[in-house]
């Protein structure tokens, strides 16, 4: 229900600020930080953006091990605001604006880590982190098994991830598929605010290196946050998904936005009788694959949502997984992936629409694996 | 005929002349005299005389094919891990790329342990996981081996160092080669705008494997190559001079002024790596030039024979203990046991609930524990 709500929400916002960008009413709107209440009960609307801004503020109180650096993230409150307040209130030691220098200042939060803090490296978008990506896997990843636990590397790399809109090949990968390959990270990648909160949180109180793969086209988006999800100890374990959605005829699996455009496919397909569960998965790696085959011993069906390219991806994966454990047995037809298209995103409106996974290519996959 | 010494007819110490070093930006540099007490003397040799040693008996071992893979050896620059470890405390930090084993030595790690580590282990000082280029120990961070990699590692413990506010400080080095990586002048640019306290040793042994200095660089003044950040260039074939240097740098990245560079210039007898016989590129001539020459362990020795720090005598007792702990440390590098196969999956994270790690297939699980 809520999810259906914070559906609802985006849906209005979208319409309020087009192409991801705020408008000046929609800015208003959410210039208050805690959100804005809904109703009598404690719960309150809180956007993506505000929710990793609280996870932040929170840790960088909590444990004065911790600090952000990053382009823009102390004196510009961060490129798309998520640092937003934090600078003026802990200054040059805890925030820290890097020059554009993503290998360099990538690989002295790496040794920062190394040598006892707990550094979040903001990338301002992961396109970058290819440019630092030697330090993300052969100097984090890698350093705990290499000296056999003697040097641990307790850091978060995050930033947005994926498609924006407009924005074109260069700066609308997912990079979820390459991290996600890597024995000695963790990925994780949030959909609603309480996932943004709470794996934020996990994953720089964690003492592994932490992949967090944000969106930006989430970030201005509102969802229900429940009384315990605000508190300053509500953590999301990493490794285990989320069930956003019960139902009994198909499992679809998804991470980041395209679990919304799930949640809005199932909203559609229940009015024509057909109930599908929407798995959120939350983190990539490790990968919550019990909760997935738990659900298609249930379902029998199996579709799996992503926005990055289909080869070699995190729905791949799922696919391959499913095959070699016990819910195999179990489906009445081939798992399915729905995925962005094969292609380098093209700038047109018109073609980057059909290049990411639309609600309608949900359903029509659903369709297809329910032969229907 | 020659009666033995008694300890009291040598020197306590002896006062030594050191080239004067080559400056970038800097008014003053380190002292051109040195004090060498004859304890130091002793053990400047002993530490030097030990890892020469350790990486000859590499040599065999590898020959022998006991040791797999890469194996870079560093004798000939002895007198830049010896000299720079005495000038540092145990509470300050060392990184440095893949030509490890003399500075993990000079750190703490015992030989039986590095030795253990090159021959796959479990006595190993990262359990027989790493291997050559990956040694670690307290305050050492290896061990790196992406070249230039451990640049930026160093100027973020340099960092650390600054946050923490103990006053240490991080010796960060890298070679001729690495000297040309960009992440490296992005480094030099953070390290100074932030004044991190680290000192940067570029050990230039004249090749990034089989290339020249003058066929690598467009300029060969690595001291210089920091630009903005003040340089100097060291004789590192004597330890001496590596140490003073060191004192200097340290000092001035203590006090707060920021990041420095140092310049050490060393030779490497082996090849780049054992798989390098090393005269493709550079001649037989040249090497024994050096060997005769310049050689750090033959040069404090000369020092503290002729100047009654010691005697021949004594120095052939350290040579003597020194094989024998060389040949016991290769002995039990040799009888370890390989670390046992239910650990292949361990130390994937750190603080981690044990979980289960796939093998070559999906029959085959392995527990990883942290």
């Amino acid at each position: 229900m809520a999810a259906v709500a914070a559906a609802a929400a985006a849906g209005a916002l979208r319409r309020l600020a087009p192409g991801g960008r705020q408008g000046p009413a929609a800015g208003r709107l959410l210039q208050l930080r805690r959100g804005i209440r809904l109703s009598a009960s404690a719960a309150m609307q809180v956007t993506v953006r505000d929710a990793l801004n609280q996870a932040l503020d929170e840790e960088l109180e909590r444990d004065e091990r911790v600090f952000l650096l990053g382009e823009e993230v102390a004196q510009y409150d961060g490129a798309y605001k998520i640092s937003r307040g934090l600078w003026k209130k802990y200054g040059d030691k805890r925030i820290i604006d890097t020059p554009i220098s993503e290998m360099g200042f990538t690989g002295i939060a790496v040794g920062a880590a190394m040598a006892g803090l707990r550094p979040v490296c903001e990338f301002m978008t992961f396109n970058f982190s290819m440019q630092a990506i030697d330090q993300v896997i052969n100097s984090a990843a890698k350093t705990c098994y290499m000296s056999a636990g003697s040097i641990s590397v307790p850091i978060v790399f995050r930033g947005p991830n994926g498609a924006s809109a407009g924005v074109a090949a260069q700066h609308s990968q997912c990079f979820a598929a390459w991290y996600a390959h890597c024995p000695g990270l963790k990925v994780v990648s949030p959909w609603s605010s309480e996932d943004a909160k709470g794996l934020l949180k996990a994953s720089i109180r964690d003492d592994n290196p932490v992949v967090m793969l944000e969106n930006e086209l989430l970030y201005g988006v509102p969802f229900e946050m429940s009384e315990e999800a605000q508190s300053k100890d509500f953590v999301v374990p990493i490794g285990k998904a989320k069930i956003e959605r019960q139902g009994t005829q198909v499992t679809l699996v998804s991470h980041s936005r395209p679990v919304g455009h799930c949640l809005e496919a199932a909203a559609v397909l229940a009015k024509e009788g057909v109930e599908c569960e929407v798995i959120n998965l939350r983190t990539i790696r490790p990968m919550d694959i019990e909760a997935i085959e738990a659900s298609v011993v249930k379902t029998n069906h199996l579709v799996t949502v992503e926005g990055g390219w289909p080869q070699f991806g995190v729905g791949a994966e799922v696919c391959a997984r499913i095959m070699e454990g016990p819910a195999f047995n179990y489906l009445d037809a081939p798992a399915v992936r729905v995925t962005g298209a094969d292609v380098p995103m093209p700038y047109a409106k018109i073609l980057e629409d059909n290049c990411i996974p639309q609600v309608k290519d949900i359903i029509f996959a659903v369709k297809k694996t329910l032969n229907i | 005929m020659v009666a033995s010494r008694n300890y009291t007819d040598f020197a306590n110490e002896a006062t030594f002349e050191i080239k004067k070093c080559d400056l970038h930006r800097l008014e003053e540099g380190p002292s051109t005299t040195a004090v060498l007490t004859r304890e130091e003397g002793l053990h400047y040799y002993k530490t030097m005389q030990t890892i020469r040693r350790m990486e000859l008996k590499s040599d065999q071992l590898y020959k022998q094919k006991i040791i797999r893979g890469f194996c870079h050896l560093y004798d000939g620059q002895e007198a830049c891990c010896v000299g720079l470890e005495v000038a540092i405390k145990p509470t300050d930090h060392v990184i440095t790329a893949y030509r490890v084993h003399g500075f993990a030595y000079a750190r703490g790690v015992p030989v039986r342990t590095i030795l253990a580590e090159l021959t796959g282990r479990k006595g190993g000082c990262a359990k027989g996981k790493g291997g050559s280029m990956h040694m670690y120990t307290k305050n050492f961070y290896g061990g790196n081996g992406i070249v230039g990699a451990q640049v930026p590692l160093g100027a973020g413990i340099a960092l650390a160092c600054k946050y923490f506010g103990k006053n240490e400080v991080c010796l960060t080095l890298y070679g001729d080669g690495a000297a040309n990586q960009g992440q490296i002048f992005e480094t030099y640019n953070m390290a100074a705008l932030w004044k991190l306290p680290c000192v940067f040793i570029c050990e230039n042994n004249r090749y990034g494997m089989g290339t020249s200095v003058e066929r690598a660089a467009a300029s060969t003044d690595y001291y210089k190559r920091g630009d903005f950040i003040p340089g100097l260039r060291v004789d590192g074939m004597d330890v001496l001079s590596v140490r003073e240097a060191t004192k200097f740098a340290t000092e001035y990245c203590r006090a707060g002024k920021g990041p420095i560079l140092m310049e050490l210039q060393t030779y490497r007898y082996h090849g780049h790596s054992m798989s390098d016989p090393g005269i493709s590129y550079r001649t037989r001539e040249e090497i024994q030039e050096v060997r005769s020459k310049s050689d750090p362990i033959t040069l404090l020795k000369d020092r503290m024979i002729n100047n009654n720090l010691a005697s021949i005598e004594e120095l052939k007792e350290i040579d003597v203990a020194v094989r024998k702990e060389i040949e016991e440390a290769a002995q039990f590098a040799t009888t370890d046991p390989e670390p046992p196969l239910e650990e292949l999956g361990h130390h994937i994270y750190f603080n981690e609930p044990p979980f289960e790690v796939r093998g070559p297939n999906q029959w085959i699980k392995y527990k990883s524990v942290s």
